[in-house]
């Protein structure tokens, strides 16, 4: 099955980058899931949890205060202002 | 007098050598943070990235006009923002920056514009309030160590300067000046026009058989246009500060060492100088003795 390519980045540094299987993120209009396969999109996000399904069976969660989520055949940006919290990241990366 | 001379030269060597470890000591405490600024200009990199894609990607696919990608006709204000730093002691760093400044504002006004100054940095606004010119906004921050509060501070006064209305102070155009780091030994300062946003850099060319994607907005391209470019403008000015900070720092690194070399060489100087007026005090000690000896012996 196809993977989706994720970017979490926030305005200072690359927070988490990786493949995974679901990313589901809080649009201003509700929250948005995306599968790999998902039709390109721009959204605005509002306060909430960013929430990535990783390609290891892992979950990794981040509260961000705004922001905005691009998706382009596979290849997720997630870009935050800032991030409060972030758990189920890997010790390799941080 | 003799003995004079040479205690002025002892105190001369003595001042200089303690100006050589201040020296010294500013230059390592600049050359371990340059690593780190640039480190910190490496991760800025990514955010920039991924705004400057999104940002093309929405100007590529959408026609919509926005207030931060429309020229405004209807003021001759500009304004013109000046990163520099906040201490000295880089050589010639801050000089440069603000003679770049003043050139672009003698050719703004050439051009018939209003130029108002926003300064970033203590030595620029030190520099204008010394003479007599009004500031229209002014922020010292660690500019060595730039927080992305201060550029969202710096950036959200521009913009809200760039939108208002033209009673209340609104300008046409923002140019940002500040020390592009090249390499280690070389930084330029460099103009570039931010505002209103026109060319977006590093647009990516869609492949060759790769359908232009269509994107979905959410909620709408007007909305997501608005949140973007206010972030891409913060991104840019953030990337700027970064930029200018490892200039700075390499600026430094480099005055201090030719600062402590200089030192060196005047220790050398003033030694050799000492040198020689204790060898004369003595020739004209052991004279003075001969001689009075020589006149003790005639009697």
């Amino acid at each position: 099955m196809a993977e989706l390519n994720v970017d979490l980045v926030a305005a200072d540094r690359k927070v988490w980058s990786g493949a995974a299987r679901q990313v589901s993120a809080p649009s201003v209009d509700g929250q948005v899931g995306i599968l790999p396969g998902h039709t390109p999109l721009l959204a605005v996000l509002r306060p909430g949890t960013v929430k990535v399904s990783t390609a290891q069976g892992t979950a990794v969660e981040a509260e961000v205060t705004g922001g905005f989520v691009s998706v382009d055949s596979n290849l997720v940006t997630i870009v935050v202002d800032e991030i409060s919290e972030l758990t189920g990241r890997e010790p390799a990366l941080r | 007098m003799a003995g004079g001379s040479q205690r002025v030269y002892k105190q001369r060597i003595k001042s200089t050598q303690s100006l050589k470890k201040m020296f010294r000591a500013q230059e390592l405490i600049a050359a371990s943070r340059i690593g780190k600024a640039r480190a910190r200009t490496a991760a800025a990199a990514p955010y920039e990235r991924a705004i400057t894609r999104a940002v093309s990607g929405v100007a590529v696919h959408t026609s919509t006009k926005h207030p931060l990608t429309s020229e405004r006709t209807d003021t001759k204000r500009v304004a013109v923002l000046v990163i520099s730093s906040d201490r000295g002691m880089a050589g010639a760093y801050s000089a440069s920056i603000i003679r770049e400044t003043e050139r672009l504002v003698a050719q703004l006004t050439a051009e018939g514009k209003e130029v108002e100054l926003y300064a970033a940095g203590r030595r620029a606004t030190s520099y204008y309030r010394y003479r007599g010119r009004t500031l229209a906004a002014e922020w010292s921050y660690g500019s060595d160590n730039p927080q992305s509060d201060v550029a969202k501070e710096i950036a959200d006064t521009l913009l809200g300067a760039f939108l208002a209305p033209v009673d209340e102070g609104g300008v046409a155009e923002l140019h940002v000046v500040y020390t592009q780091f090249v390499n280690m030994v070389t930084q330029r300062p460099r103009v570039v026009r931010m505002l209103p946003l026109e060319v977006v850099e590093g647009v990516a060319a869609p492949g060759e058989n790769q359908a232009q994607p269509l994107y979905d907005f959410e909620p709408t391209p007007e909305v997501v246009l608005d949140t973007l470019l206010p972030r891409y403008v913060r991104s840019r000015i953030f990337s700027f500060m970064l930029d200018a900070a490892a200039s700075e720092l390499a600026a430094r690194q480099r005055a201090m060492h030719t600062a402590t070399d200089n030192a060196e060489d005047l220790i050398r100087n003033y030694t050799r100088l000492a040198n020689q007026a204790r060898q004369a005090d003595i020739t004209q000690e052991i004279s003075e003795i001969v001689s009075g000896a020589d006149a003790l012996a005639a009697s």
